[in-house]
């Protein structure tokens, strides 16, 4: 089954809440929304299961058009947020809900409800009631119950998201797994820049309604169109440092500039903004073109397996990632090297120029 | 001021517990210097919330005692102990003003108005709240809100502890920094004793000196963020701390060393004449996925795994790979060549740890 969405627009009250939005979804594909709250991502998938209606635009479901067509006519299920299950129905029960809709024989119903707890992982709670059973196990119930009809779209509205992360990475690996074997078309969205890398596939960018950028993964993290696109997909966030190129060399303040190097040479003299990815900046020098920097420690923060360093000087501020555990007292000067070689080049209002060739390897 | 000592504390909710499984907190003795930053941290149900009520007072322990400064307190009410508290949700008069807000507790104990007035603007700065002082405080944002919650708690000179349980829950993820780094500022400038009780390892680690990690109703390790990212004293926090935790397999001793599935590592006479006289047959090691040595080619003294799966997380990847009937997980940098389907791994004897009965043994011999 394939997805499509033509120029679809949605108005409510007035407001925009999505905006000429074209999207092609392969079968058996996995796509990952990814935006802030109120970016869109809600609304475009009620539009996918059909439970509203877009005011512009055309839905194409394996070529035929459903725009019109009720969520309970296509074959589509949903996991939410919140873990929505049957409160007065045994485990089993609420796995076995939609088959039963669907009037399939009791001996597919068993079947079919104990291959997809086994799956899941919840063979022995299905004689529970979901409000025994603990947050984790609630939700995959729901998500059992959303995957046991063999629906050709489901779609997930950041199901983890009221999860402790422990249980999150799991339950993430997992539901990758169980869509490696279907041919059905996933649609999860996400608030988070790691989740949408670690669940591979495709991920489409959301921002104000608008779709920014699209396509497999890895490749939009690495060569964002935009500072929007290119700060929506990293955590802790690019960071981005105004500064000025001339004839020869560029420069961010006063104290600190560079050589244009081979990647930056075709640049014409002006502003640019230029990004630099956390995890890019280090404590010790790496190449000789590193630009060192004096800057104050504002906070450390440490993740348990990674040091999140927001340092400032009179100029910028930057965040730097790193590996391991580094304390660091507040106001504490130091010394960091910025590999110019690893700079984003944005023209001022935001459009991607220049990526970093040198980091993008196999 | 103070410190606050557990004595054979226990807890149970049963009237007539039986066994251990009855405790929501086991048996514990621990201390909590005057003016340190802590956290407790555990997952849900590990009796984290237990604990803090214990010592909040709104909670009387079953078993054993708690003091603070060396004086029994297991009977004194909440108001009583000087402790100020900050929850999830801000606790505030929202139709007040944030400077009454911040007054309340000082007029409540009849201080002189020129006395609440100087304290009030000195919190007021610290928090960086001078420039909504008149707002009523339900026009506040989240982050607002609940540092008008920690300032009613700083007014007080008597205060002797602060105690946070899960208080970002609440703010904007792009926020959560700026307070964190505010709640560090108001540790380092009040010498105040201060517990942050939550489930998240960032939140844990980047406030607290020292970390209690709570699993199963006791503390299975009390250390820095560093010991527990790189000597994790108990199983559950290899596996707990970290993103994806430590690897962890079940393992025979052998002559040489430990072994599984028929893999053999070794390991120094230090460590085997250690092993050779443990009893227990629940042995496993442990390294953490930044800690496995990964090669793309056949190397020596390299295990070959079968590849499972990459998972690119941009600045890192996780690999996933079979070892045995085991899965071990590897983090591989940017620039590090990735292996397609085999891998050649080594596990570096200095960040090998051995578990018996699920705890750390034989650090010193490292």
């Amino acid at each position: 089954m394939s997805l499509k969405l033509e120029n679809v627009d949605q108005v409510v009250n007035g407001q925009n809440h999505l905006t000429n939005v074209n999207l092609t979804l392969e079968p058996g594909s996995f796509n990952v929304l990814l935006g802030r709250t109120g970016a869109g991502k809600t609304s475009l998938m009620r539009l996918m299961a059909g439970l509203d209606k877009p005011t512009n635009g055309k839905i194409i479901m394996n070529g035929a058009n459903v725009t019109g067509i009720t969520v309970q006519k296509r074959n589509v299920s949903m996991v939410y947020q919140q873990f929505i299950n049957y409160s007065n129905l045994t485990v089993r029960e609420n796995i076995a809900s939609p088959l039963r809709l669907a009037k399939a024989s009791e001996a597919e119903i068993n079947k079919r409800v104990m291959e997809t707890a086994d799956m899941l992982r919840i063979t022995e709670f299905l004689h529970r009631y979901p409000l025994e059973l603990s947050g984790g196990q609630q939700q995959r119930t729901a998500m059992a119950r959303a995957l046991v009809k063999d629906a050709s779209l489901i779609l997930f509205d950041e199901p983890l998201v009221n999860l402790d992360y422990k249980l999150r990475e799991e339950l993430r690996f997992e539901l990758r797994e169980l869509f490696k074997a279907r041919n059905a078309i996933a649609v999860y969205a996400t608030t988070e820049p790691n989740e949408a890398l670690a669940l591979g596939g495709t991920t489409t960018l959301l921002h104000e309604g608008r779709v920014i950028q699209s396509g497999p993964s890895a490749a939009v993290y690495r060569e964002p169109v935009d500072v929007y696109a290119a700060d929506l997909f990293s955590e802790p966030p690019i960071n981005l440092i105004p500064g000025n190129v001339t004839d020869n060399e560029v420069t961010f303040d006063e104290s600190v500039h560079f050589p244009l190097h081979q990647d930056l040479k075709s640049l014409t003299p002006g502003g640019y903004k230029f990004g630099i990815r956390p995890s890019h900046i280090g404590l010790v020098p790496d190449n000789d073109d590193d630009l060192e920097l004096s800057m104050k420690v504002e906070l450390a923060e440490i993740s348990g397996s990674e040091t999140f360093l927001h340092v400032k000087n009179d100029h910028f501020n930057l965040v730097m990632q790193l590996s391991g555990v580094h304390a660091y007292r507040s106001d504490a000067t130091i010394n960091i090297y910025l590999p110019v070689h690893k700079l984003f080049v944005f023209t001022l209002d935001g459009k991607m120029i220049q990526s970093p060739t040198r980091l993008i390897r196999g | 001021m103070a410190e606050i000592q557990l004595k054979s504390l226990a807890h149970s909710y049963e009237k007539s517990p039986t066994g251990a499984h009855d405790y929501a907190l086991r048996e514990m003795n621990h201390v909590w210097d005057q003016g340190g930053a802590y956290a407790l941290l555990g997952p849900s149900g590990c009796g984290k919330s237990t604990l803090l009520n214990i010592i909040s007072g709104l909670l009387t322990p079953s078993e054993g005692e708690v003091l603070f400064d060396g004086v029994v307190v297991n009977h004194l009410p909440p108001q009583q102990r000087n402790i100020a508290q900050v929850f999830q949700f801000p606790v505030i008069y929202d139709s007040m003003t944030v400077f009454d807000n911040l007054a309340f507790p000082l007029r409540n104990m009849k201080i002189a108005e020129a006395k609440v007035m100087s304290k009030v603007h000195e919190i007021a700065e610290i928090l960086e709240l001078h420039p909504v002082l008149n707002k009523k405080a339900k026009n506040l944002s989240a982050d607002e809100k609940q540092k008008v919650s920690m300032g009613r708690g700083l007014v007080r000179d008597d205060v002797s502890a602060i105690l946070f349980d899960e208080p970002l829950t609440v703010i904007d993820p792009q926020l959560k920094w700026k307070l964190r780094r505010k709640l560090k500022q108001i540790h380092e400038q009040f010498n105040l004793t201060m517990i942050y009780v939550t489930h998240d390892q960032l939140e844990a680690s980047t406030f607290a000196e020292k970390i209690a990690v709570m699993y199963g109703g006791q503390i299975v390790q009390f250390g820095t963020p560093r010991e527990l990212f790189e000597n994790p004293n108990h199983t559950f926090v290899g596996y707990f701390i970290g993103s994806p935790g430590m690897n962890l397999l079940e393992v025979q001793t052998t002559a040489n060393g430990v072994s599984f599935d028929g893999i053999e590592i070794e390991l120094s006479d230090a460590r085997k004449a250690m092993l050779a006289k443990v009893p227990s047959k629940n042995i496993k090691v442990g390294i953490r996925p930044e800690f496995v040595h990964v090669w793309d080619k056949p190397s020596e003294n390299g295990y070959e795994c079968e590849v499972q799966h990459v998972e690119d997380l941009g600045t890192y990847k996780i690999l996933t790979m079979k070892l045995g009937q085991q899965i071990i997980k590897a983090r591989l940098d940017e620039d590090h060549a990735v292996p397609q389907q085999k891998a050649y791994i080594s596990f570096p004897e200095q960040w090998l740890k051995i578990y018996v009965d699920e705890y750390l043994i034989g650090e010193e011999l490292v």
